[in-house]
């Protein structure tokens, strides 16, 4: 494939108004004070219609459904100006997740119902797969089967995210018995206020909610059922590889904005009468960390751009994206507290903001050694 | 009009580059040039001759002086069609990518109508002599001296680390011009010196390989006319660190074209499959972590290229191709002989295969982080000049 590495007038326009928007709207401070006054919602409503304003709703939403179209390499940019600020939003689960899924596997008249919704803010979807203590450490066990025209969803959910502040689930389940694998699995469009449906809501490390859901014999109608009944294997494959390439995205703003945060401070600090920046021992380690950010940089353009074509090697670049992310988000925000010293270590300073959410990107969508393993076996290893 | 260019060169180099110069490179058969070369495979001599006429041994440089007067995107097109057909290269020179770009850039008119189109056709090979036996890291410690007398310089001391200075016929050379200066940068000067004179004798170093790519060279009164000094008087500091960074980009670009089998198809006919994947699932999974850097460094290669052809200047940046490419050759290596166990522990005797060449390239890579700057001066370079460290 012909690479386009120079970024779009466009594209630097869009990316300015991001990171300026996350700046000023959602700053790590948001999250501190979302954390501090215990809050469930997590997102907040008007940030949403701010957001649909601007079109990065319906970013990957086709014109004719009210989108914008402006794919991947332009969530990209969204999303590395949201991992700037460590800004939380439903934009993976909504704006991507449920967008392409119900781009894919909806029928006409669920995409000119629901697209045009996502477009405009009305909506925001939460999306419930994951079912084992790892993505993708167990075969899922939800099922949906079908008794006359009704379904009956039972089964639980390990980790559903931005859910206080949506209005719907996105399910994935089986309606097959016995089905194996991405066979037998369809899409349930679920309401958050369905009789039937068990929240348990925590807080994650990094100060957001997050919730469990347990579907004790949840009835659904035949329209919450998306496109056509068994068929979701294929959309899921392709959803988390997006979402994989999207939140590495989020992870190189985020790692960006740890080691500029770090290499501000050795200027700055003075121990022994000079900048610690001067010593050996800890420039070494910065130019280690600069060296992996600018291979991690090409890596995630390049995935974006492979989503964007549909390379028939999606698969390889988004799990390669998603490793090399994972792994170097978390080394730069460890390396980080190290090279803060004791300050780092309180919960005053913001650094520690960025270790906890490394975590939990690194775990969202497969961690490293999940996506090591797809790229191994894409690669014929 | 690009397009048209592209077509073009197509259809030249397939109908000039011989059958057996779109196979993959053998060693033996690299044509380095200078009165030593042999040309053994005799289509090299055809394919090199065929290419010297069109310029194409360095597309970019200016037809005064032999090149081919390409722009940056048509030399980028010859090379995409070259790598397309399997066109190995004709010529490998430190003249075309070292000594070439600092003439281009410091030389007199007289000295690149001198040196150029030698350099182009492959009639001198060339040799670089920088380190010294007490100036590694430290490299303008030197204290190899050239002495005015008359029209000419008298140099003496030695060089150490010189590839293939035995092979050679000129060397370009840092020698101390002054030393009285404070500084040690000072006083340096870049000179040209024709390795064929009784004062200079080129020995071979035996390394852990078991090969010898380098030498020792000894100057016992050699001589060097004044005209042949590069840039002025006891200003060559300069120079060697532009040409510094033209080696660093040639040795990551070395690292990213190495012709050789891919390492997971290596691994595969040794570890062998389970299930369609390796045997080994922690080899595995090293392997998959080593690919994925190895990836994304070619991804880095391929944007800085583009982002250069937009006029964006490389500088300090080389440091981190140079520390990156290397460090990933010596894992390379170490997964090689890894997954070749026993095999690869083989020196000499019965039992002995082609794994051999892991193990040589094994050892050799070791140096791949000492050689053309330290993996820790690339750091120091990485964290002053990009990073702004004090």
């Amino acid at each position: 494939m012909l690479m386009n590495w120079d970024i779009t007038d466009e594209e630097k326009l869009l990316r300015q108004s991001a990171v300026n928007y996350f700046r000023e709207k959602l700053p790590i401070n948001h999250l501190r004070k979302m954390r501090d006054s215990q809050d469930q919602v997590g997102f907040h409503r008007e940030n949403w219609k701010e957001m649909a304003e601007l079109g990065w709703t319906g970013i990957l939403i086709p014109e004719e459904f009210g989108g914008m179209d402006f794919g991947f390499r332009g969530l990209g940019l969204i999303m590395e100006a949201a991992g700037r600020h460590l800004s939380s939003t439903p934009l993976l689960s909504t704006a991507l997740c449920a967008s392409r899924v119900i781009l894919q596997e909806g029928s006409h008249e669920q995409r000119q119902k629901l697209l045009p919704a996502i477009a405009a803010g009305e909506w925001i979807i939460a999306v419930a797969h994951d079912e084992g203590h790892q993505h993708g450490s167990r075969p899922l066990t939800t099922t949906a089967l079908s008794h006359g025209s009704r379904f009956t969803l039972k089964g639980q959910k390990s980790l559903v995210l931005d859910l206080g502040c949506a209005d719907q689930i996105l399910v994935l389940a089986r309606t097959t018995k016995n089905s194996q694998g991405e066979e037998g699995l369809s899409w349930f469009l679920v309401d958050v206020k369905s009789p039937g449906l068990g929240v348990e809501t925590f807080r994650l490390v990094d100060g957001r909610p997050a919730s469990r859901l347990n579907f004790q014999n949840v009835e659904l109608g035949q329209d919450s059922l998306l496109g056509t009944l068994g068929s979701a294997g294929a959309s899921y494959e392709k959803m988390r590889q997006a979402a994989a390439g999207s939140l590495a995205a989020e992870m190189l703003g985020s790692s960006m904005a740890a080691f500029e945060m770090t290499l501000a401070y050795l200027k700055e600090r003075k121990q022994f009468g000079v900048a610690i920046g001067s010593f050996q021992a800890l420039q070494h380690r910065m130019a280690n960390l600069y060296s992996e950010l600018e291979v991690s940089k090409s890596i995630v353009h390049r995935s974006l751009c492979a989503l964007d074509a549909q390379d028939p090697q999606m698969v390889l670049y988004t799990s390669l994206a998603k490793a090399k992310l994972s792994e170097l988000f978390q080394k730069i925000a460890a390396e980080a507290i190290q090279l803060h010293g004791g300050i780092g270590m309180t919960d005053e300073h913001s650094i520690g903001f960025f270790l906890k959410r490394s975590r939990i990107s690194a775990e969202l969508f497969g961690n490293a050694g999940f996506h090591r393993d797809r790229y191994a076996s894409a690669m014929n290893f | 009009m690009l397009q048209e260019f592209r077509q073009g060169v197509r259809t030249w180099l397939e109908q000039n580059c011989p059958s057996s110069m779109r196979t993959a490179m053998v060693e033996e058969e690299e044509v380095w040039g200078g009165h030593q070369e042999k040309f053994i495979n005799p289509d090299s001599k055809i394919w090199l001759e065929r290419m010297v006429a069109k310029g194409w041994t360095t597309p970019e440089w200016p037809k005064a002086y032999g090149g081919g007067g390409l722009s940056p995107q048509e030399a980028l097109v010859l090379k995409e069609e070259m790598l397309s057909l399997g066109c190995r290269p004709p010529l490998i020179s430190f003249g075309i990518w070292m000594l070439g770009p600092v003439l281009l850039q410091y030389g007199t008119e007289e000295q690149k109508q001198r040196f150029l189109p030698a350099i182009v056709r492959g009639e001198i090979r060339w040799c670089q002599g920088y380190s010294e036996p007490a100036a590694g890291s430290d490299l303008a410690s030197l204290q190899t001296r050239a002495e005015s007398v008359g029209d000419t310089f008298v140099v003496n001391g030695s060089k150490v680390w010189t590839s293939y200075a035995d092979h050679a016929d000129w060397i370009f050379c840092l020698v101390r011009t002054d030393s009285s200066s404070s500084k040690p940068q000072q006083g340096i000067s870049f000179l040209l010196i024709d390795l064929n004179q009784p004062g200079i004798k080129a020995e071979p170093i035996r390394l852990i390989s078991g090969n010898s790519p380098f030498c020792e060279v000894f100057f016992k009164d050699a001589r060097a006319p004044k005209d042949h000094l590069i840039g002025p008087l006891h200003g060559g500091w300069q120079i060697a660190k532009a040409l510094l960074t033209h080696e660093r980009q040639a040795i990551s670009e070395i690292i990213k074209k190495a012709e050789e089998q891919a390492i997971e198809d290596y691994a595969k006919e040794k570890i062998g499959l389970h299930d369609g994947k390796l045997a080994d699932a922690a080899f595995r999974d090293r392997l998959s972590s080593f690919h994925m850097d190895q990836l994304g460094f070619q991804l880095t290669l391929e944007r800085e290229a583009s982002l250069q052809k937009a006029g964006h200047s490389p500088g300090a940046a080389s440091s981190m191709f140079k520390l990156y490419g290397t460090e990933l050759n010596k894992r390379k290596y170490e997964l090689m002989v890894e997954a070749a166990g026993f095999d690869s522990l083989i020196w000499e005797g019965a039992g002995l295969a082609t794994d051999l060449q892991a193990t040589r390239d094994w050892l050799r890579s070791k140096g791949n982080s000492i050689e053309g700057g330290t993996s820790e001066i690339q750091l120091n370079v990485i964290a002053k000049r990009v990073l702004g460290l004090p």
